[in-house]
């Protein structure tokens, strides 16, 4: 099961692994023993139609699920080792290492420097001089460094719709985080911006792990190194993208990938 | 085949017709509700403001300087409202100082933190019930629990505690409905970035949802000031000649809290005492007084909208 193969001359490293997750909303099972590999600076996909439980898992990887009373986890996500589900671990411990890029960009109404710094401020830092470092360097790796350090201090609803993803994004990644996970980030976008956000995915997996869910197979094809293609809270097949969108195993996948459902 | 082309358009001009009517009729139907309704608003509005129209040509022409500054007298050319408007204005602070720490506090922990089961179900249909609640039953109680039971007397300080209670659900329901008010989406992006559940409210949704809880809070206290039955019920005075010690002090430590303890009255007593007197010129009084607390009444609500419109100004999700 461990994989030697050597792409970008570095050598493949597990980040996080799903074993065995069951997930309850209230009563209801929405995921049903899914197991997964997450591999260190890669960007895994996870594809399937509405109800699957793609958006589900994804959630699972910050217990943002842990929000709303009645949900349940049962099995282990592994990150660096250690099973994040654990009642004992706190999901704020959690999502600071575990960042995420939502549907719609949901910038604070503060200033675009204060949506970026936040996050830093939260993990305590003040120092004036470390806060704009790490917020430029954040600007930059967003790709929205040239456009926005003139106005660092204007509102962030100032900026158009994509412009205010890349904010979120660097909101996202200003902290270093080990995995930043993107939900559906691209479909309230116009082409232009989403292929800049699909271009940043790409130089963001040098730096960290991504694990993105989409609604559209080309971008999955487009952006990722692993797709997984979900089924009615069943992980249906896990493979290498290219692997799995031309050599699917399983005809389900087979099915969804060339366009006869979802 | 010309016979049959010729019925089918005839029909179809009908078709048009019947069309044309049924439009019509829901449209006529649609002004006629207009009309109706603008009907109704004038007039509720024209009465409204002959009132005052009417209280502002009574009042105006006795406001000056000294009215102001005069104590009430049995003489009504002598006669003023310092001691009403002093007194108004120390009970509306002592009121402020507590109802809206208490009300801001309880509106977060209901809507924030409780667990949304029945007990905060049960305390949810009451509070709004409160706000329901006659004003005298408010003096009542406070007539028993401030008053006596705590010794507080007929003090500024009771009357305060008294009208906090009154504005208190008011300040709580519009409180949660700010915070309710906020997408769930800035929610999730402060819980994200790993804020805890206090870093949230505190670094966002009370931000965000300030201007209105201050219009909550000054719609509470706009009601407050021309509240009469409960302070007469825990015993205001209605004539009073002298002013509550004054809160600073030449000595140290300067500030005193003395004048919570003073009796007092308020503009709104003032105003019924003048009304109830036989001579009409103290009926002028009366309205000169009313005058004041309308313009108080409406200097709060214009306050309120321009803070609300301040605070809201770039903050849109």
């Amino acid at each position: 099961m461990v994989d030697t193969r050597v792409v970008n001359s570095s050598v493949m490293e597990r980040k996080a692994e799903v074993k065995n997750l069951d997930f309850y909303y209230g009563s209801a099972k929405a995921l049903k023993s899914v197991s997964m590999v997450v591999w260190d600076r890669r960007v895994t996909a996870l594809i399937g139609p509405s109800g699957c439980g793609k958006t589900t898992l994804l959630r699972c990887f910050n217990r943002m699920h842990d929000l709303y009373p009645g949900n349940r986890y049962d099995g282990e996500i592994l990150l660096d080792g250690v099973n994040i589900l654990e009642k004992q671990i706190d999901p704020i411990e959690v999502r600071m290492r575990v960042s995420m890029v939502f549907q719609r960009p949901n910038p604070f109404p503060k200033s675009i420097y204060e949506n970026v710094a936040y996050g830093l401020r939260v993990q305590g830092i003040t120092e004036k001089s470390l806060l704009d470092e790490k917020v430029e360097k954040a600007l930059q790796g967003a790709a929205l460094w040239n456009e926005a350090k003139d106005r660092l201090k204007e509102p962030a609803y100032n900026l158009s719709g994509g412009q205010q993803q890349r904010l979120c994004i660097a909101r996202a990644i200003a902290t270093e985080p080990n995995i930043v996970l993107f939900d559906e980030p691209t479909s309230a976008l116009d082409p232009i911006a989403t292929s800049s956000i699909e271009e940043l995915m790409n130089e963001l997996k040098e730096q960290v792990t991504i694990l993105i869910v989409t609604h559209s197979m080309q971008q999955a094809a487009r952006v990722s190194d692993y797709t997984a293609f979900m089924y009615l809270g069943e992980m249906v097949e896990f493979n290498e993208t290219n692997l799995l969108f031309n050599k699917p195993a399983d005809q389900k996948t087979q099915d969804y990938v060339s366009g006869r459902f979802g | 085949m010309a016979q049959a082309e010729f019925s089918q358009s005839n029909s179809q001009s009908d078709y048009l017709q019947q069309i044309r009517a049924s439009v019509a009729r829901r449209e006529l139907i649609s002004k006629l509700f207009g009309v109706l309704g603008l009907l109704v608003i004038s007039i509720a509005t024209l009465i409204l403001i002959a009132l005052v129209a009417q209280l502002f040509v009574q009042g105006i022409p006795r406001l000056n300087w000294k009215f102001f500054t005069s104590f009430p007298s049995s003489d009504f050319n002598e006669a003023g409202i310092l001691s009403a408007w002093v007194g108004s204005l120390l009970v509306m602070l002592t009121t402020m100082v507590i109802a809206v720490p208490l009300g801001v506090a309880a509106g977060i922990y209901l809507e924030e933190y409780a667990p949304k089961n029945w007990l905060a179900a049960l305390i949810e249909i009451n509070v709004t019930n409160l706000a329901g609640v006659p004003s005298i039953v408010y003096g009542l109680l406070a007539l028993g629990l401030f008053s006596t039971v705590l010794n507080l007397g007929e003090s500024i300080l009771t009357a305060g505690l008294t009208l906090a209670l009154l504005i208190l659900p008011i300040v709580i329901v519009t409180t949660r409905e700010a915070l309710r008010a906020i997408p769930s989406s800035l929610r999730e992006a402060a819980y994200a970035l790993g804020a805890s559940r206090w870093q949230m409210i505190w670094d966002h949704i009370l931000p965000y949802s300030s201007g209105s809880i201050l219009t909550g809070i000054i719609i509470g206290l706009s009601r407050a000031i021309g509240e009469t039955a409960p302070l007469i019920t825990i015993g205001a005075l209605t004539y009073i000649a002298f002013l509550p010690p004054s809160p600073i002090q030449s000595q140290f430590p300067f500030i005193s809290f003395e004048w919570l303890t003073a009796p007092f009255t308020v503009l709104p007593i003032q105003m019924f005492n003048w009304v109830s007197r036989p001579q009409p010129e103290f009926q002028v009084n009366a309205a000169a007084a009313g005058v004041v607390l309308i313009l108080l009444t409406l200097t709060l609500n214009a306050f309120a909208i321009y803070l609300r419109y301040r605070l809201r100004k770039g903050v849109k999700w």
